[in-house]
């Protein structure tokens, strides 16, 4: 807002770090958007009083920028943002005392020490598992596979500019039905579930877990089954061996490659 | 026995919903208690949905005093939006708390807030989706006692059939006595039953138990008596007053959304009622007197609730803030508390006489400059007489312009329309104030770069104000008076280019109107609404006139009676009024003076600064003006 004109320029201190974090969000929490997580997470940081940097300008706002977020509805272990901050921190405190100002189901699971380059720049794709409940194995089996054996498999999704058409199939890198769990993991009394793992190359527009499910749905010619419920396991780069590689392990200055089940 | 949570179910739902997350619970600051161990409970509703109803402070505020004792739970549900209502009903999901998720129909109590009538229908749908009869008469013992307050229970009776018990005025002291009485009740084995606790508290004197009453009407329409149907039952209800705001420190640690809300700041109340006895205004007819919070308690209580929230924005909330008599030190004071943080001061509305330079600087300190508001009410200074918003025009311009030159960019007027007395002219003086506050602002400020929005709504006669008897203007003559002002400001282009004008359709206020000032025959049209579909009557995506206006015909038709004998008729003295049995504390008879002052456009003091006035609140409620000066000051932290 306009005002004595102040010198905007002065008024807040730089960047000093700049840490990494990798987040889950779980159980009720995931039916969080990613506005409602950036409120929460711009509280904790006060509540911590971690000592963020601020934009400068006449409505300052928090040094924080996110990687792709997962969408509402969806759970993840694999989330990332950066937070510039104006005084040195040591990370692990950072993250303990981050994950206790959080509310119960957004966990902060790693901090590092920003490395070179950008955090976009090392995720290229995304891990998933998915439950199904509604769905059996068998099903499940043969619609993997014929939804693996198609080129292009085209979905409507309404997105905030209209309904749009992508292909679900293209960016799909590995979809297969998972080992059985011991339980059905969704809780949903008295029907199957399938469990399937799913690797998705990030796009645009991004191709979400529910979309490759619509697509699954049309190959296959199922049935309108319960909500499903898919977590996100790892982000990171594809290698053509078919591994992701964790975006933070360039920062931790460890070699490291995830493994493609984290 | 201990309750289940629902939300297994629920969960299997929310994919499915907007904004799911508002349902989920789990914020900072909610509070989860064992069942088991826990003597007397209580679900708290606003009666909206839960951006709009969060933030609200009487909510907050009970939630906190009573999920202090340690025996008591409290926990809070909202008005669930039309989309999961309808999938809660397709999968007999019941009205769940959001706090641990528990059916609404298992709690001992059911406290539902209305700050305005249009929540009525929203009652209706948490009652029904709970599973509580919607009729009081139909409850039993196993059903919660349904309790309400806020500002429109102070004429509860369009909807006293679907509601067990009524609280007037502040909670902190009410919801505590009324949970020692059910802690009691229960503890003896419930004598007499559910009638037998309705009759304890009625007893008190100061909780309304609307089926204790019976009311008969005379063959013209009005009341002819409302009296006790047994015995044990006073005649009049009197209103509670919390006394030394220091000694509750409300909201400590507020609940912090998760979802997106209307008000996202901590919010603190510096102080509770208003005697500037604007002749409209409800909130501060039936908050009367005065009752201060020091600058010191003030201090305490923003540092704690910033620390606990994370907020970075504080609200200083009362009716008129800048009328607190440390204002300026607890603005200056909070200032350099927060200076150099990202933490902005607001204050949600400006009288024009008690705004400064002093207050704009401190506002304006901490970066974010919000809008200002101002509310001159009326356009005219004869209309302004009328209802005791007593400021002239040259004060008005003054301030204004003070503003522009203190770097405000923006700033909005609030007036209404349809006033006791009003002309056409009364209205277009609105236009003409606007083009003055422009160009004195584009000359203050040394630029052209300046804005005002006249924000006008239509007036709305509410209970317990000198304007209880008067007419509301008819909605046309209202919207023609608004296309009246519309013209006049955009008859200069150059100014009227500077000029936003906001007003609200003129429908949804004949039904406020209806509500506010209904009597118990009105029960039958809010259910009929409600059946027919009407939800969300404040959201004007939801609110439909012709529903209303079909059921107020189909019911009212057979009393001789309809929409205007409630909203535009003028009301004699003697005309016993719904709500007379129920006792603000205002003498009746000062209501009747103040209304005929209005018509002779006689102006009335604050008793803060020139002396009792005699409205009767403190000798009837043994209270007095609490406020300062303290001469205390804040301190750095
Ligand atoms: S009784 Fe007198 S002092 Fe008290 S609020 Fe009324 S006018 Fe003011």
């Amino acid at each position: 807002m306009g005002g004595k004109r102040r010198q905007p320029a002065s008024d807040q201190p730089p960047v000093v770090q700049r840490l990494r974090v990798r987040y889950g969000k779980r159980g009720r929490m995931r039916f969080a958007s990613h506005r409602d997580f950036a409120r929460a997470l711009e509280r904790a940081i006060v509540r911590a009083a971690i000592p963020i940097a601020y934009s400068q300008g006449f409505s300052p706002h928090p040094k924080i920028s996110y990687a792709s977020a997962a969408p509402t509805g969806v759970s993840s272990l694999a989330e990332y943002l950066e937070l510039g901050l104006r005084e040195r921190m040591v990370p692990s405190q950072v993250a303990r005392a981050l994950d206790a100002a959080l509310p119960v189901g957004f966990e902060v699971l790693e901090v590092a020490e920003a490395g070179q380059g950008s955090l976009a720049d090392r995720i290229d794709s995304s891990v998933w598992t998915v439950e199904v409940p509604g769905l059996s194995e068998r099903l499940a089996a043969v619609a993997v596979e014929r939804f693996c054996a198609a080129e292009r498999i085209c979905v409507e999704r309404m997105t905030k500019r209209g309904l749009r058409v992508l292909d679900v199939r293209g960016p799909v890198v590995r979809l297969a039905v998972s080992a059985p769990a011991d339980a059905a993991p969704y809780g949903v009394e008295g029907l199957p579930c399938a469990i399937l793992d799913l690797v998705v190359r990030q796009v645009t527009p991004t191709v979400r877990p529910d979309d490759v499910l619509t697509g699954l749905r049309a190959v296959a010619d199922l049935e309108v089954f319960e909500a499903p419920r898919a977590t996100r396991l790892a982000q990171g780069m594809l290698t053509a061996e078919g591994e992701i590689v964790d975006p933070l392990a360039a920062d931790r200055g460890m070699a490291c490659a995830g493994a493609l089940s984290a | 026995m201990s309750v289940a949570s629902i939300f297994p179910k629920l969960e299997r739902l929310l994919p499915y919903v907007s904004k799911p997350i508002q349902y989920v619970g789990g914020e900072i600051g909610s509070v989860t208690k064992d069942w088991e161990a826990t003597a007397v409970r209580w679900a708290l509703m606003y009666p909206d949905t839960y951006e709009v109803g969060l933030p609200n402070q009487g909510i907050q505020i009970l939630y906190e005093v009573l999920n202090g004792i340690p025996d008591v739970l409290a926990e809070r549900t909202y008005a669930v939006r039309l989309d999961l209502e309808a999938l809660m009903r397709q999968h007999g999901v019941p009205q769940f708390t959001h706090d641990s998720h528990r059916p609404v129909g298992a709690f001992d109590l059911f406290g539902v807030s209305f700050s305005t009538e249009l929540g009525f229908t929203n009652l209706l749908t948490a009652l029904d989706l709970a599973g509580i009869p919607l009729a009081s008469e139909d409850r039993g013992e196993e059903h919660p006692i349904v309790v309400i307050g806020g500002h429109a229970a102070f004429n509860p009776e369009p909807i006293a059939d679907f509601i067990d018990a009524v609280v007037l005025g502040d909670g902190e002291e009410a919801v505590t006595e009324i949970t020692d009485l059910v802690r009691a009740w229960k503890a003896a084995g419930r004598p007499g039953g559910r009638d037998g606790l309705l009759l304890e508290l009625a007893g008190t004197g100061r909780v309304y138990v609307p089926r204790f009453y019976d009311v008969e009407y005379a063959p013209e329409g009005p009341l002819r008596r409302v009296v006790p149907n047994r015995a044990g039952v006073p005649s009049r209800v009197r209103k509670y007053t919390t006394t030394d705001l220091d000694a509750w420190p409300y909201p400590r640690q507020p609940v912090v959304p998760l979802a997106e809300t209307v008000h996202e700041r901590y919010a603190v109340e510096i102080f509770r009622g208003c005697t500037r006895g604007c002749r409209f205004c409800q909130a501060g007819m039936i908050t009367r007197p005065v009752r201060e919070r020091s600058i010191t308690a003030i201090g305490d209580m923003v540092e704690r609730g910033l620390t606990n929230s994370g907020f970075c924005e504080v609200g200083l909330l009362s009716l008129s803030s800048a009328d607190h008599s440390e204002i300026n030190e607890i603005c200056s004071g909070l200032s350099d508390r927060y200076a150099g943080t990202n933490v902005s001061l607001s204050l949600p509305s400006t009288r024009v006489d008690a705004f400064n330079i002093t207050l704009a600087e401190q506002l304006a300190r901490n970066g974010r400059r919000t809008g200002l508001t101002f509310a001159p009410e009326g356009g005219s200074e004869r209309i302004r007489k009328v209802i005791n918003k007593t400021v002239s025009e040259d004060d008005l311009i003054r301030t204004v312009a003070t503003a522009y030159a203190e770097g405000w960019r923006q700033v909005k007027l609030y007036f209404m329309c349809g006033l006791p007395t009003e002309t056409d002219e009364d209205v277009v003086q609105i236009a003409r104030l606007a083009h003055a506050v422009i160009r004195a602002g584009r000359a203050a400020a040394g630029s052209k770069d300046i804005r005002a929005t006249v924000s006008i709504g239509a007036f709305i006669p509410k209970p317990h104000t000198p304007f209880q008897w008067a007419a509301a203007a008819d909605p046309a003559v209202v919207d023609h008076r608004i296309g009246l002002l519309k013209q006049v400001i955009n008859s200069d282009r150059s100014l009227g280019r500077a000029i936003g004008i906001r007003y609200s359709d003129g429908e949804p206020g004949v039904v406020e109107g209806l509500l506010a000032r209904g009597d118990r025959r009105v029960g039958a049209v809010v259910r009929r609404v409600w059946e027919e579909g009407g939800r969300f009557d404040g959201w004007s995506e939801h609110f439909s006139f012709a529903r209303w206006q079909k059921a107020a015909q189909e019911v009212l038709g057979p009393w001789g009676i309809d929409l205007a004998w409630y909203t535009t008729r003028e009301r004699e003295e003697r005309e016993i009024l719904p709500w007379d049995h129920l006792d603000a504390g205002l003498d009746r008879q000062w209501l009747w003076r103040e209304w005929q002052d209005a018509l002779a456009e006689t102006e009335q003091d604050d008793c803060r600064w020139a002396g009792c006035t005699e409205c009767g609140v403190c000798p009837s409620q043994d209270v007095t003006i609490e406020m300062g000066p303290t001469g205390r000051r804040l301190l750095p932290l």
